[in-house]
């Protein structure tokens, strides 16, 4: 096919109930010759297709045992269809779209990554990479915030990062009256106080609700870290997820052509006024 | 005839002038009939509803003679007047936009089937299409889609189909409308280049050039004469008559005030006062861009069927992400419009994305004025800025 807009069958492979309104999907193409040929880079995303709904940009959480993860909490009308599915059903799903984090660039430099509820999900493989290539970067400082404890993704996939050499994982939750076992309570800006780093030789990769990451920036500047090594994952209303339909742009950036990923330094202006 | 041998869709640059021939007037059939002989649907100018439309011919008598238009700001007026000339009118309601970028396109099919879901691409063969009538800002506007459609990482098809199929007849315009702004933005009102063929219309006939290699095949086909001095005289003449226009865009490049005025929502205030949110000028824009994709699914549940549909900036929808409306007041709404239009296109596409046709103008209810809005908010941030000197 070489027509851009029309999706790829895909199939149900498994679906693991997160909480109570987020759950992962794990996805295969129908045909074999798609799935061998599909390749993704960490940060991208997919456009998810639910039959006779219509089609919703996922981020791509990540890819294990021949299977696409798509991560999705049941916000619009598509996506609550999507967390309902079961093994065996079929979905339309084309991608991957967009650009990915700057794992390469930032080698040999400390790596943050500040997430905070879903939005630690675009992040998910990244992190995995990161921590696959351990010896590539110096240390590594991983930050999620969410509103409650039982919102929390994957604690024991945290808690194995606690094992990684030099790599600090700090966990908020903004509205517990006490905080769990090695948690903090507050939101994840909090934790950017407490985690180790060099201001000069760290790269940011952030992920999360607009207000956060406005929270985040400002922390980090205070911290000495330049927006230039600050990276974040936007989101618009992408429809098309080609350029075309033109509901992503954000002021000049197109969210689904040059981002989702931006050095914040570049849309900075863009980002910081509202109703952009 | 050397003609012949210029096969194919090659522009022919700066020869366009100096192999121009004479159309008479009572031939300007044959035009139509050549057209129609090579495979073409015609396509020109027509009244209905009292604005002109572009619309296929079935003949040549279909287009109108004697009309003039009337535009002002939120005014549309078609004027009967005693001549037989064909092209004294400046704007068409739509320009080619609906011919290549469709208000409503069918994306794909979706069926169930045993074992998945089967997707069916939507492949439209459309018929070779000429329009004749065509103005320099369409051209420059059909510059801009084809930038947008074509030339990123994901070609469009359905554009593409039109867009390969187009035969384009241009006219230089002799008069303008009060409307009319497209020599401030370098567009108009002149043809340089993007047109198969370019008249210029005179009371006993038509400067006729070629601007492609089809152009001149088909041009090889009519039966002209020689140009005489006069005629380029009166032509030249008639296309300085245009070139008189009432407003101006204070420059072609707006990003430095209007992203300063970005900045202060009071900027905005005066014109959201006033702006209905309606989306006209983005619907009547020959560059706007946007669209929604629908779902459509009968009720018989046998298939369902993903639909692009035209959609502006001043829809709520149009900024819907995650249970929120981005942009929700017209503040937001007519900033995001005006702001993309005039500056963060450079930054998009390397130039503005207005031609000066001034449909926005028109066809705005109540009358908004984008000259005179970008004027205003260049004034009153340079006042600004002063002022913090």
């Amino acid at each position: 096919m070489t027509d851009p807009w029309t999706p790829y069958c895909a199939q149900v492979v498994d679906r693991v109930a997160e909480t109570p309104d987020v759950v992962t999907l794990s996805l295969r193409f129908a045909d074999p010759d798609v799935q061998s040929r599909y390749r993704f880079a960490c940060g991208q995303f997919n456009m998810l297709y639910l039959y006779g709904l219509g089609e919703v940009p996922i981020s791509i959480m990540d890819y294990q045992d021949g299977c696409l993860q798509h991560t999705i909490r049941a916000v619009g009308r598509v996506s609550r269809g999507l967390t309902q599915l079961q093994p065996g059903a079929s979905i339309g799903l084309r991608g991957p779209y967009g650009n990915s984090w700057p794992l390469e660039e930032a080698r040999g430099r400390d790596l943050l990554f500040i997430t905070a509820g879903l939005g630690c999900a675009p992040v998910i493989a990244a992190i995995r990479r990161a921590i696959a290539e351990r010896d590539s970067y110096r240390r590594l400082v991983i930050m999620q915030g969410v509103k409650h404890r039982e919102d929390m993704l994957w604690q024991a996939q945290y808690d194995r990062w606690r094992e990684v050499p030099d790599c600090q994982v700090l966990l908020a939750a903004s509205e517990e009256k006490q905080a769990p076992f090695a948690w903090s309570l507050g939101m994840v800006t909090t934790l950017i106080d407490k985690a180790c780093f060099d201001p000069d030789s760290a790269t940011v990769m952030m992920c999360g609700p607009e207000p956060m990451m406005r929270a985040s920036i400002r922390a980090l500047e205070q911290k000495g870290v330049a927006a230039e090594n600050c990276y974040f994952s936007l989101e618009r209303n992408m429809q098309c997820a080609l350029g075309l339909c033109g509901h992503c742009q954000m002021g000049a950036p197109f969210i689904c052509k040059n981002g989702p990923i931006f050095r914040v330094s570049d849309v900075r202006e863009w980002f910081l006024l509202e109703g952009y | 005839m050397p003609w012949t041998i210029l096969m194919g869709n090659r522009p022919l640059r700066n020869r366009t002038m100096d192999q121009s021939r004479f159309l008479p007037q009572r031939d300007f059939g044959q035009l139509y009939h050549v057209l129609r002989a090579a495979g073409y649907r015609v396509v020109g100018a027509v009244e209905e509803q009292g604005a002109l439309t572009y619309r296929e011919l079935e003949s040549v008598d279909r287009m109108p003679t004697g009309l003039v238009d009337h535009q002002a700001p939120g005014r549309y007026r078609l004027e009967r007047q005693d001549h037989h000339r064909r092209f004294d009118w400046v704007g068409t309601a739509q320009g080619l936009k609906p011919w290549l970028f469709s208000a409503e396109q069918p994306l794909w099919v979706a069926r169930e089937v045993e074992g998945g879901l089967r997707f069916e691409e939507v492949r439209e063969t459309p018929p070779p299409t000429a329009v004749i009538g065509v103005r320099a800002c369409d051209l420059a506007a059909l510059a801009l889609q084809d930038r947008h459609f074509l030339e990123g990482d994901y070609p469009d098809p359905h554009y593409r189909a039109r867009r390969d199929q187009l035969l384009l007849v241009a006219v230089n315009c002799h008069r303008s409308a009060d409307t009319c702004f497209c020599v401030s933005t370098g567009d108009g009102p002149q043809v340089r280049t993007g047109a198969d063929l370019v008249l210029d219309e005179l009371d006993q006939g038509y400067l006729i050039s070629a601007g492609s290699g089809r152009g001149a095949a088909l041009l090889a086909q009519l039966p002209t004469r020689p140009v005489r001095g006069w005629h380029k005289r009166r032509a030249k003449a008639l296309r300085g008559r245009a070139r008189v226009q009432q407003r101006a865009l204070p420059s072609r490049d707006l990003r430095a005030p209007l992203y300063a005025a970005r900045e202060d929502m009071h900027h905005w205030q005066p014109v959201a006062d006033r702006c209905l949110t309606c989306g006209n000028c983005a619907a009547v824009c020959p560059s706007c861009f946007c669209h929604r994709v629908d779902e459509e699914a009968p009720l018989d549940g046998s298939l369902s069927r993903a639909v692009r549909r035209w959609d502006t900036c001043f829809n709520d929808e149009h900024s819907y992400l995650v249970g929120h409306v981005v942009r929700k007041s017209a503040e937001h709404k007519y900033r995001q419009w005006l702001t993309h239009k005039l500056a963060s296109w450079h930054d998009q596409y390397d130039r503005s994305g207005c031609t000066g046709c001034g449909r926005c103008i028109t066809w705005c209810p109540v009358g908004i004025d984008i000259v005179e809005e970008a004027q205003r908010l260049c004034d009153e941030v340079g006042e600004a800025e002063r002022n913090h000197d």
